[in-house]
């Protein structure tokens, strides 16, 4: 099972700050997510960046996941 | 509002052009003689972009009226090189790296043209002083002034 | 030079590492470059925006009756005319932003927000009449007051922005509206638990004033609207596809009716990822037929575009006596200007990110005030708060006794550090750039009387993102690099040696052309440090596409086995014969074997590599005058691998003055009516060539992973530690704390005599 971790505006939303999910690609995440907790919006989880095993992946939709992964969401990060 | 007819000289061409009393140099060489080498950053005087030559003078041209061209010598950047052979001043700001995005590259090498004909040895301190009207928000100056030393070197050299 | 990892040693590459001249290089020293502003078309006419003289009013009427019969006056257009948007979520170069926000920045919707908010825009057959005509609008207004610092806008019974806008982030949602945006906690461990095994805390709160990018070329656009083919836009632009998305969002337009062409730029540092003017201009081209020109008057750049948020940063931070440091807690409240999103989340994210602490914590606050809107600023958020948290490990440094860069080395962060955003660190250079500071001839100069020295470490993400790549073979063997990236520093330049160094091919023989919206696949901005990195790599791909047709061409021409062909130095060898062919060979045949050669290399790119810097700055104070001067300067950065070292010393070098600019003079003055006091460089006074000694750099190399060579992101970590290491250095020379910036005269002065 990956480990997922939520920043604090996810988890004042569904209560939890991390949890564990049966994934083999990035979307079974999402998919998994919106499924339980009905308040997370897939546009919400859109606008956040995502960490994968600590690299940082803009749009993950097809990432594989290994059963260990950690699997951050946090503030997207812009540039100047 | 009538317009004012003036003939002056650019970069060694006679040049006529009609302007209204309140129109700026700056104005008449970018909008109306197509010569878009001398930028406009402020506007004010305050910014070093839009450097020329009036009469071998360095002039912000913002604050230069169009008539005041009439009968006088005007040197912009599009007459430094000759043709396609770069000043030395152009060739070291690009063995340096003395630009990175270039919008106060032309005002530069203008004024650095005027600073070299003025004082062929100048220290850096006489270099950063000269050079302190004209504005760079990338390089940190470092390496304008660097290309500033050894064209003026590279100068005295041939001179 | 400091080279630390021997596999990307600089003997090891042919074109990577070295100086060549950039290929853009002859039209920008000539005045043959075209900017923003260098466009014009036939039956091109002028626009001008009318702009609010108050910081808060509501606008009770607009008469546009006496400038529309002006002669020569071709169109007024207002909020009104444009299609109705609603709030919706959308991706722009900011990242992402609400829709209704950006229309409601780009023209005031009944309400005017700061001194300088666009009112209408007027097309006339010249500038001097389109001023006119803005001199015959008459505006009524109803003045409300303005809040201009964060500490009025969170006071009880503050003036309200906007009155539907309530906190986000407070565990309950609250009923009445708020200036403050949202409320976001980052936390690590336990700071209480931490500050418990500390033996000496430094707490102070510090303020950094609203600053702006002061890029040279104001913002200009020229363009034309085109009802049945295709819509133009020429701009001064970081990223000209972003211009499109959101001009075409804003316009109900679809992406590919609208052109867009970055023009060269001027400058952008951040401030040149979001539009202004291009969707104003469009629409007065509509209305009027004609092709139209915007310039920005510098003081409408300085107040309405940009600038960069105002600060009130409290941190605290613990260690014990031997130098570990046991906790590090944060309340930082950042000003958005007139809507929300600053990024104060990001000023978060990176205060304390280079340091391996357990216990973090931090509190952020965006807060909307009567000022513009904030767009972003080199590496957005981190200067300000980092400079809060440096400031407090040098104080802390100091009253432990301990060295400066020994207390940043042993609390450094490193491969496997966990962030306070969550993920682990991978291989940064921060401790090697630590180390070479303090082996650098600068920190073993001994310090003249009235003389003081700061140290700073400094932290930014970089990022990745879309990029696509067309390599063009020509059929004498050179090749055309089509980009989407705008060259903002020399980049084209990096391209060509990536090229030239995958190929095996002279990096003369590439031009690097940067293309419009129409000629290459969508590209993110030139921002966040990403440009050589992410596009790199989208020209690396390319160029191994090429090498992979080459190989299959000369495998069809000698009839063997692609398999046994070896691609060394630019020549196709068959390794089971003698046979060889050059790519010049190759291409001049390619009809002969399947068509011209072309490579693609349309990326996401991931794993962008952080980029640690560390400055010393050491300054000379007048203590008659408070009068500061930087006497020298090293700024030592993380490279990963300097593609085009020029340009990279480039990069720390302009970061390093635009810091040292922040910390010593700039700073926007606003009169208690919320009215701008100095929209000029007059008196926003940026760093002047008399201002600044040489500008020492050390390029570290500690090669990121996910780079084919080794890159990190050079653009942002720069502007970063100039902060705290020149207002340090000031407290040092002074022997009195530092909180507030600039280290301006006066405010130098009144600290000496305050402490005196």
């Amino acid at each position: 099972m990956a480990r997922v971790i939520f920043p604090d505006e996810i988890e004042k939303l569904i209560g939890e700050n991390n949890l564990m999910v049966d994934a083999r690609v990035f979307r079974d995440v999402v998919t998994e997510l919106i499924g339980r907790y009905p308040e997370l919006k897939e546009s919400s989880l859109d606008k956040m960046a995502v960490a994968i095993d600590d690299v940082i992946v803009v749009d993950p939709l097809l990432e594989p996941i290994n059963s260990d992964s950690d699997i951050y969401f946090f503030h997207f990060v812009t540039g100047g | 509002m009538a317009k004012v007819h003036v003939n002056t000289t650019v970069n060694g061409d006679a040049v006529e052009f009609l302007c209204n009393p309140g129109e700026t140099l700056l104005d008449i060489l970018r909008n109306d003689l197509q010569l878009t080498g001398t930028k406009e950053g402020c506007g004010s005087g305050d910014c070093g972009a839009c450097s020329i030559t009036v009469d071998d003078r360095l002039v912000c041209s913002c604050l230069v009226l169009a008539v005041e061209a009439e009968g006088k010598k005007i040197g912009t950047i599009e007459g430094v090189a000759d043709k396609d052979q770069l000043n030395v001043i152009q060739q070291k700001f690009l063995e340096h790296a003395a630009l990175q995005c270039g919008i106060c590259t032309p005002g530069l090498i203008v004024s650095v043209q005027a600073l070299l004909k003025e004082n062929p040895n100048p220290t850096e301190e006489q270099a950063r002083y000269y050079l302190a009207g004209n504005l760079c928000r990338c390089t940190g100056y470092d390496k304008i002034i660097r290309a500033v030393m050894d064209a003026a070197e590279t100068m005295r050299g041939a001179a | 030079m400091k080279n630390t990892n021997e596999a990307t040693d600089a003997s090891h590459y042919k074109y990577i590492g070295t100086r060549s001249i950039r290929p853009d290089g002859f039209e920008k020293v000539t005045g043959r470059a075209n900017y923003g502003a260098d466009l014009s078309l036939p039956g091109m006419i002028w626009g001008k925006m009318l702009r609010s003289p108050h910081a808060h009013a509501m606008i009770k009427s607009i008469d546009i009756s006496k400038a529309e019969a002006l002669a020569g006056v071709m169109a007024v257009v207002t909020y009104n005319d444009f299609p109705s948007v609603s709030s919706e979520i959308v991706a722009t170069g900011e990242g992402t932003e609400d829709l209704l926000d950006l229309a409601r920045n780009l023209m005031a919707d009944g309400k005017v927000l700061y001194h300088g908010h666009a009112i209408l825009g007027v097309a006339a057959i010249s500038r001097q009449i389109a001023e006119q005509a803005l001199a015959l609008i008459d505006v009524e207004y109803e003045v409300l007051p303005a809040v201009l610092d964060v500490r009025d806008a969170m006071a009880k019974d503050a003036p309200v922005l906007h009155e539907k806008m309530y906190t986000e982030g407070l565990a309950e949602t609250p009923n009445t509206a708020s200036n403050v945006a949202s409320v976001v906690e980052l936390k690590k461990g336990d700071v209480d638990a931490g500050f418990a095994q500390a033996d000496v805390i430094v707490e102070r709160e510090f303020y950094t004033p609203t600053v702006h990018q002061g890029y040279i070329e104001p913002h200009a656009c020229t363009v034309r609207y085109d009802e049945h083919g295709q819509s133009m836009v020429w701009c001064s632009t970081q990223g000209h596809f972003d211009v499109r998305a959101t001009t075409a969002k804003l316009l109900h337009m679809s992406l590919s009716k609208l052109k867009v062409i970055a023009s060269e730029i001027g400058g952008g540092f951040g401030g040149k990822t979001t539009v202004y003017l291009e969707p104003v201009a469009l629409l007065m081209s509509k209305k009027s037929g004609r092709p139209v020109k915007m310039i920005m008057d510098r003081d409408e750049v300085f107040k309405a575009s940009g600038p960069g948020s105002a600060t009130r940063n409290w941190i605290k931070i613990g260690a014990k006596n031997d130098g570990t440091i046991t906790a590090m807690q944060g309340k930082l409240h950042y000003e958005a200007g007139a809507f929300k999103g600053s990024p104060a989340r990001l000023g978060g994210m990176t205060a304390f990110t280079p340091y391996d602490v357990e216990n973090m914590f931090v509190e952020c606050y965006d807060v909307v005030v009567n000022k513009p809107k904030v767009a972003a600023y080199r590496a957005p958020g981190a200067p300000q708060a980092e400079y809060a948290a440096e400031m407090i490990v040098s104080e802390l440094a100091a009253r432990l006794a301990i060295d400066p860069i020994d207390f940043r080395l042993q609390n450094a962060a490193k491969e496997g550090t966990k962030t306070i955003y969550g993920p682990k660190l991978k291989r940064v250079g921060l401790v090697e750039c630590l180390e070479a500071a303090k082996n650098s001839p600068h920190y073993q100069q001994a310090l003249k009387e009235n003389q003081g020295r700061g140290v700073s470490s400094g932290f930014w993400f970089n990022i990745g993102g879309s990029s696509s790549v067309t390599l063009n073979m020509n059929r004498d063997g050179t090749g055309t690099i089509v980009e989407g990236s705008p060259d903002i520093g020399g980049s084209r330049a990096s391209m060509q040696l990536m090229a030239a160094e995958t190929l095996g091919i002279a990096a003369e023989s590439f031009k690097t052309i940067v293309a419009d919206t129409e000629n290459i696949a969508h590209n993110d901005g030139t921002g966040g440090s990403r440009t050589t990195f992410a596009t790199g790599m989208a020209v690396v791909e390319a160029a191994k596409d090429v090498i992979r047709q080459m190989k299959e061409r000369a495998a069809s021409v000698w009839n063997v086995n692609v398999d046994v062909i070896d691609w060394v130095d630019g020549v196709a060898i068959n390794v089971g014969g003698s046979e060889k062919l050059s790519a010049a060979e190759i291409c001049a045949t390619a009809d002969r074997t399947g068509g011209q050669i072309s490579g693609q290399g349309n990326i996401n790119a991931r794993g962008a590599g952080p980029s640690f810097a560390v400055h010393i700055c050491d300054v000379e104070v007048d203590k008659e005058t408070g009068k500061v001067d930087v006497v020298r300067y090293t700024a030592i950065q993380d490279a990963g691998k300097a593609i085009h070292p020029s340009y990279v010393e480039g990069q720390y070098q302009g970061g390093a003055a635009q810091g040292i600019g922040w910390a010593l003079n700039e700073e926007y003055v606003y009169n208690d009516k919320g009215i701008l006091q100095n929209p000029g460089f007059l008196d926003y006074r940026i760093p002047l060539a008399s201002d600044l000694p040489m500008i020492e750099t050390v390029i570290v190399e500690v090669p990121n992973p996910a780079h084919p060579f080794g890159v990190r992101g050079v653009g942002e970590s720069g502007i970063i530690p100039p902060l705290a290491a020149t207002a340090y250095a000031v407290s040092d020379a002074i022997n009195a704390p530092i909180t507030d910036l600039p280290c301006s005269p006066p405010n130098v002065l009144a600290v000496i005599q305050a402490n005196s």
